[in-house]
Protein backbone atom coordinates (compact mmCIF):
# COMPACT_ATOMS: atom_id res chain seq x y z
CA UNK A 1 0.00 0.00 0.00
CA UNK A 2 1.29 3.68 -0.98
CA UNK A 3 1.07 6.20 1.13
CA UNK A 4 2.64 9.78 1.29
CA UNK A 5 3.93 11.30 4.41
CA UNK A 6 2.61 13.33 7.11
CA UNK A 7 1.48 16.66 5.37
CA UNK A 8 0.03 19.67 5.80
CA UNK A 9 -3.00 21.02 3.46
CA UNK A 10 -3.85 24.14 2.72
CA UNK A 11 -6.44 25.90 0.08
CA UNK A 12 -5.43 28.61 -1.88
CA UNK A 13 -8.72 31.16 -2.67
CA UNK A 14 -6.70 33.15 -4.89
CA UNK A 15 -3.63 33.25 -7.18
CA UNK A 16 -2.48 36.10 -4.61
CA UNK A 17 -3.39 34.00 -1.59
CA UNK A 18 -1.24 30.49 -3.11
CA UNK A 19 1.76 33.29 -3.27
CA UNK A 20 1.10 34.73 0.60
CA UNK A 21 0.43 30.63 1.79
CA UNK A 22 3.99 29.85 -0.40
CA UNK A 23 5.58 32.44 1.43
CA UNK A 24 4.54 31.53 4.87
CA UNK A 25 5.50 28.04 4.63
CA UNK A 26 8.48 28.19 2.78
CA UNK A 27 11.05 25.81 0.26
CA UNK A 28 9.25 22.82 1.25
CA UNK A 29 5.69 23.48 0.60
CA UNK A 30 4.39 22.49 -2.77
CA UNK A 31 1.82 23.61 -5.21
CA UNK A 32 -1.03 20.46 -5.63
CA UNK A 33 -2.70 21.12 -8.95
CA UNK A 34 -4.65 18.18 -10.00
CA UNK A 35 -2.11 15.94 -8.32
CA UNK A 36 -1.63 13.57 -11.14
CA UNK A 37 2.38 13.40 -10.94
CA UNK A 38 3.21 15.26 -7.37
CA UNK A 39 0.23 12.19 -5.56
CA UNK A 40 2.10 9.29 -7.27
CA UNK A 41 5.61 11.16 -6.21
CA UNK A 42 4.60 11.58 -2.56
CA UNK A 43 3.24 7.98 -2.38
CA UNK A 44 6.71 6.78 -3.75
CA UNK A 45 8.38 8.87 -1.07
CA UNK A 46 10.24 10.71 -3.95
CA UNK A 47 8.57 13.66 -3.05
CA UNK A 48 7.99 14.95 0.66
CA UNK A 49 6.32 18.39 0.51
CA UNK A 50 6.17 19.60 4.26
CA UNK A 51 2.32 21.41 3.21
CA UNK A 52 0.26 21.03 0.22
CA UNK A 53 -1.05 24.26 -1.47
CA UNK A 54 -4.06 23.09 -3.37
CA UNK A 55 -5.14 25.24 -5.89
CA UNK A 56 -7.84 23.94 -7.80
CA UNK A 57 -10.46 26.52 -6.77
CA UNK A 58 -8.39 29.15 -8.99
CA UNK A 59 -10.88 29.57 -11.82
CA UNK A 60 -8.23 32.62 -12.70
CA UNK A 61 -5.95 30.04 -13.41
CA UNK A 62 -8.70 27.62 -16.02
CA UNK A 63 -9.11 30.34 -18.96
CA UNK A 64 -8.28 29.22 -22.66
CA UNK A 65 -8.75 31.12 -25.23
CA UNK A 66 -7.00 33.61 -27.82
CA UNK A 67 -6.14 37.50 -26.48
CA UNK A 68 -4.03 39.76 -28.12
CA UNK A 69 -3.02 37.29 -31.02
CA UNK A 70 -1.94 34.65 -28.31
CA UNK A 71 -3.56 31.73 -27.49
CA UNK A 72 -3.35 31.46 -23.56
CA UNK A 73 -3.60 28.62 -21.69
CA UNK A 74 -3.90 28.73 -17.95
CA UNK A 75 -1.97 26.36 -15.38
CA UNK A 76 -4.90 24.84 -14.20
CA UNK A 77 -6.71 24.13 -17.58
CA UNK A 78 -7.00 20.35 -16.80
CA UNK A 79 -5.97 17.97 -20.16
CA UNK A 80 -9.42 16.76 -21.22
CA UNK A 81 -10.72 20.97 -21.20
CA UNK A 82 -7.63 21.99 -23.68
CA UNK A 83 -9.25 18.32 -26.19
CA UNK A 84 -12.09 19.49 -26.23
CA UNK A 85 -11.57 23.06 -26.95
CA UNK A 86 -12.14 23.65 -30.73
CA UNK A 87 -10.23 26.80 -31.05
CA UNK A 88 -7.17 25.38 -29.52
CA UNK A 89 -7.01 22.75 -31.61
CA UNK A 90 -7.71 24.19 -34.52
CA UNK A 91 -5.32 26.80 -34.11
CA UNK A 92 -2.62 24.30 -33.26
CA UNK A 93 -3.30 20.39 -33.79
CA UNK A 94 -0.30 19.63 -32.41
CA UNK A 95 -2.01 20.62 -28.98
CA UNK A 96 -4.64 17.99 -29.61
CA UNK A 97 -2.43 15.35 -30.89
CA UNK A 98 -0.48 15.37 -28.38
CA UNK A 99 -3.73 15.76 -25.77
CA UNK A 100 -5.08 12.85 -27.15
CA UNK A 101 -2.08 10.40 -26.32
CA UNK A 102 -1.34 11.64 -23.08
CA UNK A 103 -2.17 9.56 -20.27
CA UNK A 104 -5.95 8.30 -20.58
CA UNK A 105 -9.06 9.78 -20.69
CA UNK A 106 -9.90 9.86 -16.67
CA UNK A 107 -6.57 10.99 -15.97
CA UNK A 108 -6.61 13.80 -18.59
CA UNK A 109 -10.05 14.71 -16.45
CA UNK A 110 -7.96 15.95 -14.07
CA UNK A 111 -4.17 16.12 -14.27
CA UNK A 112 -3.49 19.58 -15.59
CA UNK A 113 -1.13 20.92 -17.76
CA UNK A 114 0.62 23.46 -15.69
CA UNK A 115 1.20 20.34 -13.51
CA UNK A 116 2.28 18.12 -16.48
CA UNK A 117 5.12 20.88 -17.14
CA UNK A 118 6.08 21.67 -13.94
CA UNK A 119 6.70 18.26 -12.98
CA UNK A 120 9.76 17.97 -15.91
CA UNK A 121 9.72 14.86 -16.57
CA UNK A 122 12.01 14.41 -19.21
CA UNK A 123 9.24 12.19 -21.47
CA UNK A 124 6.60 14.75 -20.53
CA UNK A 125 4.38 15.24 -23.79
CA UNK A 126 3.49 18.95 -23.85
CA UNK A 127 7.11 20.29 -22.83
CA UNK A 128 7.91 18.71 -26.17
CA UNK A 129 4.62 20.15 -27.70
CA UNK A 130 5.48 24.01 -25.70
CA UNK A 131 9.06 23.67 -27.29
CA UNK A 132 7.79 23.29 -30.57
CA UNK A 133 4.97 25.90 -30.35
CA UNK A 134 7.97 28.06 -29.09
CA UNK A 135 5.63 29.20 -25.86
CA UNK A 136 5.85 31.39 -23.61
CA UNK A 137 5.60 30.93 -19.80
CA UNK A 138 4.40 33.21 -17.28
CA UNK A 139 5.51 32.76 -13.57
CA UNK A 140 4.00 34.71 -11.12
CA UNK A 141 5.69 35.75 -7.85
CA UNK A 142 6.51 37.98 -4.47
CA UNK A 143 7.63 40.38 -7.03
CA UNK A 144 5.39 40.09 -9.53
CA UNK A 145 5.17 38.47 -12.77
CA UNK A 146 8.00 37.18 -14.96
CA UNK A 147 7.65 35.33 -18.77
CA UNK A 148 10.24 32.55 -19.50
CA UNK A 149 10.69 30.61 -23.10
CA UNK A 150 9.34 27.63 -23.16
CA UNK A 151 13.14 26.37 -24.00
CA UNK A 152 14.32 28.21 -20.98
CA UNK A 153 12.09 26.58 -18.58
CA UNK A 154 13.55 23.67 -17.86
CA UNK A 155 16.91 23.36 -16.34
CA UNK A 156 17.14 19.26 -15.97
CA UNK A 157 15.10 16.64 -15.22
CA UNK A 158 12.68 16.88 -12.90
CA UNK A 159 13.73 21.02 -12.79
CA UNK A 160 12.47 24.06 -13.99
CA UNK A 161 13.02 27.78 -13.21
CA UNK A 162 10.07 27.98 -11.00
CA UNK A 163 11.68 29.15 -7.59
CA UNK A 164 10.04 28.59 -3.88
CA UNK A 165 7.87 31.16 -3.73
CA UNK A 166 6.31 31.22 -7.32
CA UNK A 167 3.77 29.94 -9.04
CA UNK A 168 3.84 29.00 -13.28
CA UNK A 169 0.56 30.67 -14.30
CA UNK A 170 -0.29 30.38 -17.71
CA UNK A 171 1.36 29.61 -21.57
CA UNK A 172 1.17 31.36 -23.95
CA UNK A 173 1.57 30.92 -27.83
CA UNK A 174 1.97 33.28 -30.51
CA UNK A 175 -0.41 32.54 -33.22
CA UNK A 176 2.45 34.16 -35.42
CA UNK A 177 5.93 33.86 -34.61
CA UNK A 178 5.99 37.70 -35.93
CA UNK A 179 4.48 40.49 -37.48
CA UNK A 180 2.83 39.21 -40.93
CA UNK A 181 0.76 36.08 -41.54
CA UNK A 182 1.80 32.51 -42.53
CA UNK A 183 0.16 29.78 -43.35
CA UNK A 184 0.34 27.55 -39.97
CA UNK A 185 0.09 23.70 -39.47
CA UNK A 186 1.56 21.95 -36.75
CA UNK A 187 1.34 17.76 -35.67
CA UNK A 188 2.59 15.51 -32.69
CA UNK A 189 3.32 11.99 -33.24
CA UNK A 190 4.40 9.47 -30.79
CA UNK A 191 5.30 6.08 -30.21
CA UNK A 192 4.37 4.23 -26.91
CA UNK A 193 3.77 0.56 -25.50
CA UNK A 194 0.08 0.86 -24.74
CA UNK A 195 -1.82 3.79 -23.33
CA UNK A 196 -1.15 5.82 -20.80
CA UNK A 197 2.05 4.97 -21.35
CA UNK A 198 5.34 8.13 -21.58
CA UNK A 199 6.53 7.47 -25.55
CA UNK A 200 9.07 5.41 -26.34
CA UNK A 201 9.89 8.63 -28.48
CA UNK A 202 7.86 11.75 -29.82
CA UNK A 203 8.18 14.50 -32.01
CA UNK A 204 6.12 18.11 -32.39
CA UNK A 205 6.71 19.90 -35.11
CA UNK A 206 5.36 23.81 -35.86
CA UNK A 207 5.32 25.00 -39.26
CA UNK A 208 5.05 28.72 -40.05
CA UNK A 209 5.07 29.07 -44.09
CA UNK A 210 5.02 31.91 -46.94
CA UNK A 211 5.14 30.55 -50.43
CA UNK A 212 5.83 27.62 -49.86
CA UNK A 213 8.99 28.30 -48.00
CA UNK A 214 9.65 27.57 -44.03
CA UNK A 215 8.88 31.33 -42.34
CA UNK A 216 9.31 29.66 -39.16
CA UNK A 217 9.70 26.35 -37.96
CA UNK A 218 9.48 24.24 -34.18
CA UNK A 219 10.70 21.11 -33.28
CA UNK A 220 10.05 19.65 -29.87
CA UNK A 221 11.52 15.92 -28.97
CA UNK A 222 10.30 13.94 -26.04
CA UNK A 223 12.18 11.31 -24.53
CA UNK A 224 15.17 11.36 -26.67
CA UNK A 225 17.59 13.19 -24.20
CA UNK A 226 17.24 16.57 -26.37
CA UNK A 227 18.56 19.49 -24.87
CA UNK A 228 15.44 22.15 -24.40
CA UNK A 229 13.23 18.96 -25.65
CA UNK A 230 14.19 21.01 -29.01
CA UNK A 231 16.00 20.41 -31.90
CA UNK A 232 17.26 23.58 -32.83
CA UNK A 233 19.89 22.85 -35.41
CA UNK A 234 17.38 20.83 -37.75
CA UNK A 235 14.80 24.19 -37.14
CA UNK A 236 17.86 26.55 -38.34
CA UNK A 237 18.64 24.06 -41.12
CA UNK A 238 14.59 24.76 -42.10
CA UNK A 239 14.28 28.13 -42.01
CA UNK A 240 14.31 29.96 -45.16
CA UNK A 241 14.14 26.34 -46.98
CA UNK A 242 11.38 24.96 -49.26
CA UNK A 243 9.14 22.73 -47.44
CA UNK A 244 9.46 19.55 -49.11
CA UNK A 245 10.15 16.09 -48.13
CA UNK A 246 14.07 16.31 -49.39
CA UNK A 247 14.35 19.28 -46.81
CA UNK A 248 12.27 17.29 -44.26
CA UNK A 249 14.32 14.02 -44.36
CA UNK A 250 17.61 16.13 -43.86
CA UNK A 251 15.68 17.82 -41.05
CA UNK A 252 15.43 14.66 -39.11
CA UNK A 253 18.48 13.42 -39.60
CA UNK A 254 19.49 16.58 -38.07
CA UNK A 255 17.22 15.87 -35.04
CA UNK A 256 18.53 12.70 -34.30
CA UNK A 257 22.03 13.78 -34.60
CA UNK A 258 21.82 16.06 -32.16
CA UNK A 259 19.63 14.15 -29.15
CA UNK A 260 21.21 11.76 -26.32
CA UNK A 261 18.81 9.29 -26.23
CA UNK A 262 19.61 6.32 -23.42
CA UNK A 263 18.91 2.53 -23.37
CA UNK A 264 16.61 1.97 -20.97
CA UNK A 265 13.07 -0.55 -20.38
CA UNK A 266 11.50 0.99 -23.15
CA UNK A 267 13.97 0.41 -25.81
CA UNK A 268 17.86 1.05 -27.03
CA UNK A 269 19.40 3.89 -27.89
CA UNK A 270 19.77 3.40 -31.58
CA UNK A 271 16.10 2.74 -31.88
CA UNK A 272 14.70 5.74 -29.95
CA UNK A 273 17.48 7.63 -32.45
CA UNK A 274 15.65 6.11 -35.48
CA UNK A 275 12.53 7.00 -34.32
CA UNK A 276 13.90 10.91 -33.49
CA UNK A 277 14.14 11.41 -37.00
CA UNK A 278 11.56 9.43 -38.10
CA UNK A 279 8.86 10.82 -36.02
CA UNK A 280 10.64 14.67 -36.80
CA UNK A 281 9.72 13.78 -40.56
CA UNK A 282 6.22 12.34 -40.08
CA UNK A 283 5.23 15.17 -37.91
CA UNK A 284 6.71 17.95 -40.35
CA UNK A 285 5.14 16.00 -43.11
CA UNK A 286 1.44 15.93 -41.46
CA UNK A 287 1.95 19.83 -40.21
CA UNK A 288 2.98 20.89 -43.90
CA UNK A 289 -0.68 19.01 -45.13
CA UNK A 290 -2.52 20.82 -42.49
CA UNK A 291 -0.37 24.11 -43.61
CA UNK A 292 -1.89 23.72 -46.83
CA UNK A 293 -5.22 23.02 -45.97
CA UNK A 294 -5.64 25.68 -43.89
CA UNK A 295 -6.48 29.27 -44.98
CA UNK A 296 -3.40 31.58 -44.97
CA UNK A 297 -3.21 33.94 -42.60
CA UNK A 298 -6.77 32.84 -40.95
CA UNK A 299 -6.88 34.51 -37.19
CA UNK B 1 -8.60 18.02 8.81
CA UNK B 2 -12.14 18.21 9.52
CA UNK B 3 -14.11 17.63 5.32
CA UNK B 4 -17.32 18.13 4.31
CA UNK B 5 -17.97 15.58 1.44
CA UNK B 6 -21.25 15.13 0.07
CA UNK B 7 -21.14 11.39 -1.05
CA UNK B 8 -24.13 9.81 -3.09
CA UNK B 9 -26.37 12.83 -2.05
CA UNK B 10 -25.25 12.65 2.15
CA UNK B 11 -22.88 15.00 3.54
CA UNK B 12 -20.65 13.28 4.96
CA UNK B 13 -18.49 15.31 7.60
CA UNK B 14 -14.92 13.08 9.19
CA UNK B 15 -11.81 14.06 10.72
CA UNK B 16 -8.89 13.00 8.35
CA UNK B 17 -5.72 13.51 8.09
CA UNK B 18 -4.57 15.29 4.29
CA UNK B 19 -2.43 12.46 3.21
CA UNK B 20 -5.60 10.12 3.22
CA UNK B 21 -6.48 9.40 -0.42
CA UNK B 22 -9.97 9.80 -1.47
CA UNK B 23 -10.57 6.07 -2.51
CA UNK B 24 -9.46 5.04 1.42
CA UNK B 25 -11.90 8.09 2.81
CA UNK B 26 -14.64 6.11 0.53
CA UNK B 27 -13.70 2.47 1.58
CA UNK B 28 -12.54 2.93 5.05
CA UNK B 29 -13.64 5.99 6.70
CA UNK B 30 -17.30 5.66 5.26
CA UNK B 31 -17.40 1.93 4.66
CA UNK B 32 -18.23 2.25 0.65
CA UNK B 33 -16.64 -0.55 -0.39
CA UNK B 34 -18.35 -0.35 -3.96
CA UNK B 35 -15.25 1.46 -4.94
CA UNK B 36 -11.99 -1.04 -5.74
CA UNK B 37 -8.42 -0.13 -4.71
CA UNK B 38 -6.59 -1.35 -7.23
CA UNK B 39 -2.67 -0.52 -8.64
CA UNK B 40 -2.64 2.70 -6.74
CA UNK B 41 -0.63 4.06 -9.45
CA UNK B 42 -3.63 5.28 -11.61
CA UNK B 43 -3.38 2.96 -14.06
CA UNK B 44 -6.04 0.47 -13.75
CA UNK B 45 -9.13 2.76 -13.52
CA UNK B 46 -10.82 0.24 -10.12
CA UNK B 47 -11.09 2.94 -8.10
CA UNK B 48 -12.93 5.76 -10.76
CA UNK B 49 -15.61 7.50 -8.93
CA UNK B 50 -17.09 10.88 -9.72
CA UNK B 51 -15.57 14.39 -8.18
CA UNK B 52 -18.55 16.72 -9.20
CA UNK B 53 -19.32 15.05 -12.72
CA UNK B 54 -15.67 14.32 -13.63
CA UNK B 55 -14.70 10.84 -13.68
CA UNK B 56 -11.55 10.49 -11.75
CA UNK B 57 -9.33 7.75 -10.50
CA UNK B 58 -9.80 8.34 -6.79
CA UNK B 59 -6.39 6.92 -5.50
CA UNK B 60 -4.60 9.79 -6.94
CA UNK B 61 -6.75 12.44 -5.77
CA UNK B 62 -6.43 13.32 -1.42
CA UNK B 63 -9.56 13.03 0.22
CA UNK B 64 -9.11 16.65 1.21
CA UNK B 65 -9.61 18.33 -2.27
CA UNK B 66 -12.77 16.36 -2.32
CA UNK B 67 -13.79 19.01 0.34
CA UNK B 68 -17.25 20.69 0.16
CA UNK B 69 -17.69 18.95 -3.51
CA UNK B 70 -19.20 15.94 -4.57
CA UNK B 71 -18.84 12.47 -5.05
CA UNK B 72 -21.02 9.76 -6.49
CA UNK B 73 -19.58 6.41 -6.79
CA UNK B 74 -20.71 2.98 -7.64
CA UNK B 75 -23.41 2.83 -4.73
CA UNK B 76 -24.93 6.19 -5.87
CA UNK B 77 -25.69 4.40 -9.72
CA UNK B 78 -28.93 2.62 -8.01
CA UNK B 79 -31.79 5.22 -8.14
CA UNK B 80 -35.29 4.32 -5.62
CA UNK B 81 -34.26 0.61 -5.71
CA UNK B 82 -34.24 0.15 -9.73
CA UNK B 83 -30.87 -0.57 -10.99
CA UNK B 84 -28.71 1.99 -13.72
CA UNK B 85 -29.24 0.98 -17.03
CA UNK B 86 -25.26 0.78 -17.19
CA UNK B 87 -25.64 -1.70 -14.23
CA UNK B 88 -28.58 -3.54 -16.11
CA UNK B 89 -26.60 -3.76 -19.36
CA UNK B 90 -23.54 -5.49 -17.49
CA UNK B 91 -25.89 -8.06 -15.81
CA UNK B 92 -27.22 -8.69 -19.30
CA UNK B 93 -24.50 -9.27 -21.16
CA UNK B 94 -22.15 -10.91 -19.08
CA UNK B 95 -20.04 -7.72 -18.32
CA UNK B 96 -17.85 -8.76 -15.38
CA UNK B 97 -16.54 -12.04 -14.55
CA UNK B 98 -14.51 -11.54 -11.05
CA UNK B 99 -16.35 -8.23 -10.69
CA UNK B 100 -12.84 -6.18 -9.81
CA UNK B 101 -12.90 -3.51 -12.25
CA UNK B 102 -16.84 -3.03 -12.64
CA UNK B 103 -17.38 -0.68 -10.68
CA UNK B 104 -14.92 1.88 -12.02
CA UNK B 105 -15.91 0.35 -15.36
CA UNK B 106 -19.61 1.43 -14.81
CA UNK B 107 -19.13 4.77 -13.26
CA UNK B 108 -17.00 5.74 -16.95
CA UNK B 109 -19.57 4.29 -18.59
CA UNK B 110 -22.46 5.99 -17.00
CA UNK B 111 -20.56 9.53 -17.89
CA UNK B 112 -20.04 8.15 -21.32
CA UNK B 113 -23.61 8.16 -21.93
CA UNK B 114 -24.94 11.22 -19.90
CA UNK B 115 -22.20 12.92 -22.72
CA UNK B 116 -22.69 11.11 -25.31
CA UNK B 117 -25.94 8.91 -25.89
CA UNK B 118 -24.93 6.38 -28.57
CA UNK B 119 -21.61 5.71 -28.27
CA UNK B 120 -19.98 3.95 -31.13
CA UNK B 121 -18.21 0.74 -30.17
CA UNK B 122 -14.82 2.87 -30.98
CA UNK B 123 -15.89 5.49 -28.57
CA UNK B 124 -16.74 2.94 -25.73
CA UNK B 125 -13.63 1.36 -26.01
CA UNK B 126 -11.48 5.03 -25.85
CA UNK B 127 -13.53 5.75 -22.79
CA UNK B 128 -12.27 2.88 -20.57
CA UNK B 129 -8.95 3.00 -22.25
CA UNK B 130 -7.74 4.14 -19.11
CA UNK B 131 -9.47 0.80 -17.15
CA UNK B 132 -8.03 -2.34 -16.92
CA UNK B 133 -10.18 -5.75 -16.92
CA UNK B 134 -8.07 -9.29 -16.95
CA UNK B 135 -11.20 -10.98 -17.35
CA UNK B 136 -13.56 -10.15 -20.18
CA UNK B 137 -10.84 -9.10 -22.89
CA UNK B 138 -13.56 -6.09 -22.70
CA UNK B 139 -16.17 -7.41 -25.41
CA UNK B 140 -18.81 -7.69 -23.03
CA UNK B 141 -17.83 -4.66 -21.21
CA UNK B 142 -18.39 -2.93 -24.42
CA UNK B 143 -21.61 -5.09 -25.44
CA UNK B 144 -22.90 -4.01 -21.89
CA UNK B 145 -22.48 -0.50 -22.18
CA UNK B 146 -24.12 -1.00 -25.63
CA UNK B 147 -27.02 -2.43 -24.24
CA UNK B 148 -27.35 0.31 -21.41
CA UNK B 149 -27.06 2.87 -25.12
CA UNK B 150 -29.96 0.99 -26.26
CA UNK B 151 -31.90 0.79 -22.97
CA UNK B 152 -31.96 4.38 -21.65
CA UNK B 153 -34.64 3.51 -18.93
CA UNK B 154 -33.11 -0.09 -18.32
CA UNK B 155 -35.11 -3.00 -19.81
CA UNK B 156 -39.09 -2.22 -20.74
CA UNK B 157 -40.30 -4.96 -18.69
CA UNK B 158 -39.21 -5.49 -14.50
CA UNK B 159 -36.55 -2.86 -14.72
CA UNK B 160 -34.19 -3.68 -12.40
CA UNK B 161 -33.87 -7.06 -11.74
CA UNK B 162 -30.81 -9.01 -13.05
CA UNK B 163 -31.88 -12.08 -15.16
CA UNK B 164 -31.39 -15.64 -13.95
Amino acid sequence: MQVPAHVEYERATSVEHALSLLARFGPEARILAGGHSLIPMMKLRLAQPETLIDINDLSELARLGVVDGQLRIGAMVRHAQLLDHAEAGELFAILHDAERVIADPIVRNWGTIGGSVCQADPSEDLSATFAALQATMVIRGPDGERTVPARDFHTGPYETVVRPGEILTEIRVALQPRAGSYRRGSAYQKVGRRVGDWPVGAAGAALWLSDGVVAEAGIGLSAVGARHFSAVEAEDYLRGAPASAQTFARAGQLAAEHCRPSSDQRGPADYKRHLASELTIRALDLALRRARAADPGAS
Amino acid sequence: MEITVTVNGTACRRDIEPRLLLIHFLRDELRLTGSHWGCDTSNCGACVVWLDEIPVKSCTVLAAMADGHRVRTVEGLEQRGQLDPVQEGFAQCHGLQCGFCTPGMMMTARWLLDHHPDPSAEQIREAISGQICRCTGYENIVRSIQWASKHPSGSAAGAGEVPS
